[in-house]
This record gives structure tokens, C-alpha cells and sequence, in this order.
């Protein structure tokens, strides 16, 4: 078998490495489905507690109490809202079947830092952080190693 | 590597010689300045509700941060109102030099010169810029205050001092400035050592002596262009021109002074920060900024500070060691490899922005369509709902772009390495130290 030259070995190879790294965090997993109550409370323009995890294709109810005005919730990737008025609780429920970080927002405009009023939901193991590692070490062998090419001597830096 | 001169271009150099088109858009920026001042003083104190800040902290910084300073430089200097006032009344004219304006001008003291009075003020609002960022009063007291600041430092001192030693935007946008594709230069300098006049510096009837206090022939980078444009109108030789070139040409070379290199790692580390106080799911750090003057604050102010002029330039001086040896803390290595940071700190402070900005981005509609809470509907935009960009391949914007910035960085790590007669023994602890802080911003991002 004809072999491949020198130089395109050289390049090709860390991105087949950085490949085999991504690959096994592509690989889905078989988790049982279960239900899950992610209770949730909102005061002080934040989230009490502010980080969840769930596993794929649980079932899935956010409880979200209010403990000093309107709050409301908005989970990104689901398109789930819900509002929760003081001492109301409020709930929401759904099929938690897609992989991933997903941030909850308020989505009732609460005071000064309702922008930054937001809270996590990690649905599965954590891949998009392993996808996120190989696809820096991608960035590092790319920039560094592989695309990199020694100037001629007498070239500026 | 080539380039290419946009001013050859005749309806380019038309445009940019022009000062009708760009007292335009000064004009235009000026009004929308006015306007978020006002809204902030007198309108409504809820933030996402009011131009001050929304305008302001989504609008215009992901203009700043995603469109003009990686693609085109210090292209908002040339724009920037907050000057401009203290700047006509310093000239006199609005427009082409007239008689002689107000002011004193004074030369800038020799001993505040360089970067630190920028960093200071950088690192100043820094320490508030929560409570400044969500609250309309204070960013109108910021940018009121900023450009009395200009206006004061125009009557005393020359030209833009300012823009050049003040600013606390005007330094960190000429630091990423250099990896931009856009830069002000001389064509040949030979010819500029034949010009006795040097109008180009001291001015003619055509236009003002650089504003930015340089020396266009001797401008190596974009750090102290603010795109002004005023020596292309007073060169009587058409030497000067606009050039489109490959991006990061200036990181080719060492910085000049270890302030730089100070900065470009207060900016980083700074990105770092923000990305975990604004982004990050930790609901007591947060409070901590919010809440000036508690005793969690002061902790918070300790822990940033420590960061940005602490730890990061620590591991900094450490991976530069470790590769070296004691030697490299004469300098020498140290400005070589700093700039190689540049294209990581752009990356990060893009991907904090996208993420920031793809949240709060429909914000703006309803705040444009009516920013002094008076019922308009200038654009048919009042009642959109808010509704956040996020999910999808949103999320993984702001990681590619950490990626992309990362891949730069640690190309321009290799050069500068082989650079210094290093190689890989030199280059492994800085790609290192480039890998650690993304890896960190990345756990912020999708952790």
C-alpha cells in the first residue's frame, strides 16, 4: 500500500488523535428513564440551587418557588417557560431527551440583575465539556503543531 | 507578507479624506449618547428596560467586542463621541482647522506617560462595572463623568491626552487592536524623512497634527492610531494609507514596553473573571460584585485583583521561567511571547460577549422602538418579547470561537519561540498556560 508523504502524515496525524479523543464522547449511552422533581428557588436575582444534572430521557418536573417577586424560568434548548408569582409554586414538565448544558433564565424582567439570573441543567454525562477539551486540544495542535511551518532563516519572528 | 491599500482605492480615499461623513456619524453618536445619558438619569431604573444599558452594555459593546475592534481596529476611536466635545472646543471648529481654540495645551506630564493611568482606570471601573452594567443611573453617571473627564483634559492639556493616557476602553481596544486586518500606515518612509514640515504631526490648513499624539512614519502598530484619518488629509504627498493586510501583523513583533505585556494579562485574566461573575452558575460570587461597599465586595475586589495582577501574569512569568531560565525576567522573552496572548484574549472576551450578548440581544428591540419610556414605537419593535438566542449551535459559538483564538495563539506561540532560538522547549509551558486559561473559560461556557 502506497504510503502517504511525510508533511501530510505530519498534519493529518494530531487531528486524527484529536478525533480519537472526540469520538468516545460522541458514543451515546443506555440510561433507564426516570422522574425526576428539580426543586427550584428563586430570590435575589438568583437561582437556589443554580446547578442541576439529569439523565437522558428522564421525565423531568422543574418546581419553581418564588420567595420575593414574579420570577419566571425559561430553560434554553427546550423552549420551556414557566412563571412563578411569591409563594405560588409553579411547575413544568418534560421530556429530558437531548443531550447537553442548558442554562435557565428568569424571563420576567425582576430588578437590576435579571440579566445574570440564570441557573444550569446537565442533561446526560458531562460530553459537551470532553467535546470542549478535545476541541482545544484540537485548537493547540492545529495552531501549534500541525499547521505550523519553521520561517526560513532570516525571516522576522 | 502583502497587503493592500484601500486608499488607493479613489472613492475609498474620497470617503475617508472627507470630513462630512465622518462628523456624521460623530453627530449621530453624539445624539445617541445624549439620549442614553438622559434616559439613564430620568428614565426607568429597570435595566433591561433602558437605553443606558441596554444600548450601551449589549448594543454597543457587541458591536465593540464581535465587529470593530478584531475587524477593523480603532475604527470606534475614530467615531467615539465621548471626545468630541472637549476636542471642538479645544480646535475651535468642527470641522478644518480655524484660528486657534480654548485650552491651555499643555503637553501630557512625561512621568504619566504609558499604560498605567489605562490600566488603573480599566481595572477601576472593572471593580463596579456590575452594579454599573445593570443599574441605568450609574453607566449615565460613567459616561457623564468620562466625558467631562475629556472635556477637562482638553481645555488643560494638547490633542487627544485623553483617548491616549485616560480611556479605559482606548487601551484595551488598541492591545486587540493589533490583531485586527485593518491598519493606518506610512507608504514610504523615505519619503517622509525628506518632508522637513512634517505636517502629518504638527498639522497644515487641511487638517490637525496627529490627535494621538504619534508620529505616523514611526507607527509600527495599531496601539496608538485611533483611525482619525487626520494625516491623510494633511500629508501633501498622499504617503499615508489604509491597508488591508493579514491579521496579527503586529504581533510579529516584541512589545516595546512591559506595560504592555501587563495589560494584555490584566485583559485576560480580566475576561476570565467576568466570564465566571456574569456567566458562571455561582449565585454567591455574583452577589458579592453587585453588593460595593460589604464586606463580601471588598473580598470579591481582593480575589479579582489578585487574579488579574496576581495569578495570571504569575503563571505567565512562571511559563516564561520554566522554559528559559532567570534570564527571560530580563524582558526580552517576556515582550516576544506576551503578544502571542493577544489572539487568546480577543477569543475570550468575543466568547464571553456572544454568550452575554445572544441572551439579552432582543432587549434592543423594544428599548430602540422607544428609549425614553414615552409610549413610541419608532421601528415597530416596542412589544417584542424577550426571547433569548441560546440552545443549539449558539452554544457552541462561544467555544469555537475560544478555540480559534487558542489555534492563533499558539501559532504565534511557535514563531515567537523559534523566534527567540527557542523552539518547542521554549513554546510547551506557554501553550500550557494558553490551554489552562481556555480550559477554564470553557468550563465557564459549557462545564
Amino acid at each position: 500500500m502506497p504510503s502517504l508523504p511525510a508533511s501530510l502524515r505530519r498534519t493529518i496525524g494530531p487531528f486524527a488523535l484529536a478525533g480519537a479523543l472526540i469520538l468516545p464522547a460522541a458514543v451515546p449511552d443506555g440510561q433507564a428513564a426516570a422522574p425526576r422533581v428539580l426543586r427550584m428557588e428563586a430570590r435575589d436575582f438568583a437561582f437556589f440551587p443554580s446547578s442541576f444534572a439529569v439523565d437522558v430521557g428522564d421525565h423531568v418536573t422543574i418546581e419553581l418557588t418564588s420567595s420575593d417577586t414574579v420570577h419566571g424560568l425559561h430553560l434554553e434548548g427546550y423552549d420551556v417557560s414557566l412563571t412563578a408569582d411569591p409563594g405560588r409554586p409553579a411547575r413544568v414538565s418534560f421530556r429530558a431527551d437531548r443531550p447537553g448544558v442548558y442554562r435557565m433564565r428568569c424571563s420576567i424582567p425582576c430588578g437590576p440583575l435579571h440579566p445574570f439570573m440564570a441557573a444550569r441543567l446537565r442533561v446526560g454525562p458531562p460530553r459537551p465539556f470532553a467535546f470542549g477539551l478535545a476541541l482545544l486540544a484540537l485548537a493547540v495542535i492545529a495552531g501549534g503543531f500541525a499547521l505550523y511551518r519553521r520561517p526560513p532563516a532570516g525571516s522576522s519572528p | 507578507m502583502s497587503s493592500l491599500d484601500l486608499t488607493r482605492l479613489a472613492f475609498v480615499r474620497r470617503l475617508l479624506v472627507a470630513r462630512g461623513p465622518q462628523l456624521a456619524v460623530q453627530l449621530a453618536l453624539l445624539a445617541g449618547l445624549l439620549i442614553v445619558i438622559l434616559a439613564g438619569l430620568l428614565g426607568t431604573p429597570v435595566g433591561s428596560r433602558n437605553p443606558a444599558t441596554v444600548l450601551v452594555w449589549i448594543a454597543w459593546w457587541a458591536a465593540l467586542m464581535l465587529a470593530f475592534v478584531p475587524w477593523l481596529g480603532r475604527s470606534w476611536c475614530s467615531v467615539c463621541p465621548l471626545p468630541l466635545p472637549g476636542e471642538w472646543l479645544q480646535r475651535g471648529a468642527l470641522l478644518a482647522p480655524r484660528g486657534r481654540g480654548l485650552g491651555l495645551g499643555l503637553r501630557w506630564p512625561r512621568r504619566l506617560r504609558g499604560m498605567g493611568l489605562q490600566n488603573a482606570a480599566f481595572l477601576l471601573v472593572a471593580l463596579f462595572s456590575l452594579p454599573v452594567l445593570t443599574q441605568p443611573r450609574l453607566t449615565a453617571a460613567l459616561l457623564l463623568g468620562l466625558g467631562l473627564l475629556a472635556i477637562a483634559t482638553s481645555l488643560v492639556f494638547e490633542r487627544r491626552a485623553f483617548c491616549r493616557y485616560l480611556c479605559p476602553v482606548g487601551g484595551f481596544i488598541g492591545l486587540y487592536a493589533q490583531a485586527a486586518p485593518v491598519a493606518l500606515r506610512v507608504r514610504d518612509p523615505r519619503l517622509c524623512a525628506t518632508h522637513a514640515p512634517k505636517t502629518c504631526y504638527v498639522g497644515s490648513a487641511h487638517g490637525y497634527g496627529c490627535p494621538w499624539q504619534a508620529y505616523p512614519p514611526s507607527l509600527t502598530t495599531n496601539v496608538s492610531c485611533g483611525l482619525c484619518l487626520e494625516c491623510l488629509r494633511t500629508c501633501p504627498y498622499d504617503n499615508i494609507g489604509v491597508f488591508l493586510r493579514p491579521p496579527g501583523e503586529d504581533l510579529r513583533r516584541a512589545w516595546r514596553s512591559l506595560g504592555e505585556a501587563l495589560k494584555s494579562l490584566i485583559l485576560l485574566g480580566s475576561a476570565l473573571v467576568y466570564a465566571v461573575v456574569l456567566l458562571g452558575p455561582w449565585n454567591g460570587i455574583r452577589s458579592a460584585a453587585v453588593h460595593v461597599g460589604s464586606a463580601e465586595w471588598f473580598a470579591f475586589a481582593v480575589a479579582f485583583l489578585a487574579v488579574v495582577l496576581g495569578v495570571v501574569p504569575g503563571l505567565f512569568l512562571l511559563a516564561v521561567r520554566v522554559a528559559s531560565g532567570p534570564r527571560a525576567e530580563s524582558g526580552d522573552a517576556l515582550r516576544r511571547l506576551a503578544p502571542s496572548l493577544v489572539p487568546l484574549g480577543l477569543a475570550a472576551w468575543a466568547a464571553f460577549s456572544v454568550s452575554f450578548v445572544l441572551a439579552n440581544i432582543s432587549y434592543i428591540g423594544p428599548v430602540a422602538s422607544d428609549p425614553l419610556s414615552l409610549g413610541w414605537n419608532l421601528f415597530g419593535t416596542a412589544g417584542v418579547a424577550w426571547s433569548p438566542l441560546g440552545g443549539g449551535w449558539t452554544f457552541w459559538l462561544p467555544p469555537a470561537l475560544l478555540a480559534g483564538g487558542l489555534a492563533w495563539s499558539s501559532h504565534r506561540i511557535r514563531r515567537a519561540a523559534d523566534g527567540l532560538q527557542g523552539g518547542l522547549r521554549l513554546a510547551a509551558p506557554m501553550l500550557t498556560l494558553a490551554l489552562t486559561v481556555s480550559v477554564g473559560m470553557l468550563w465557564v461556557f459549557v462545564g
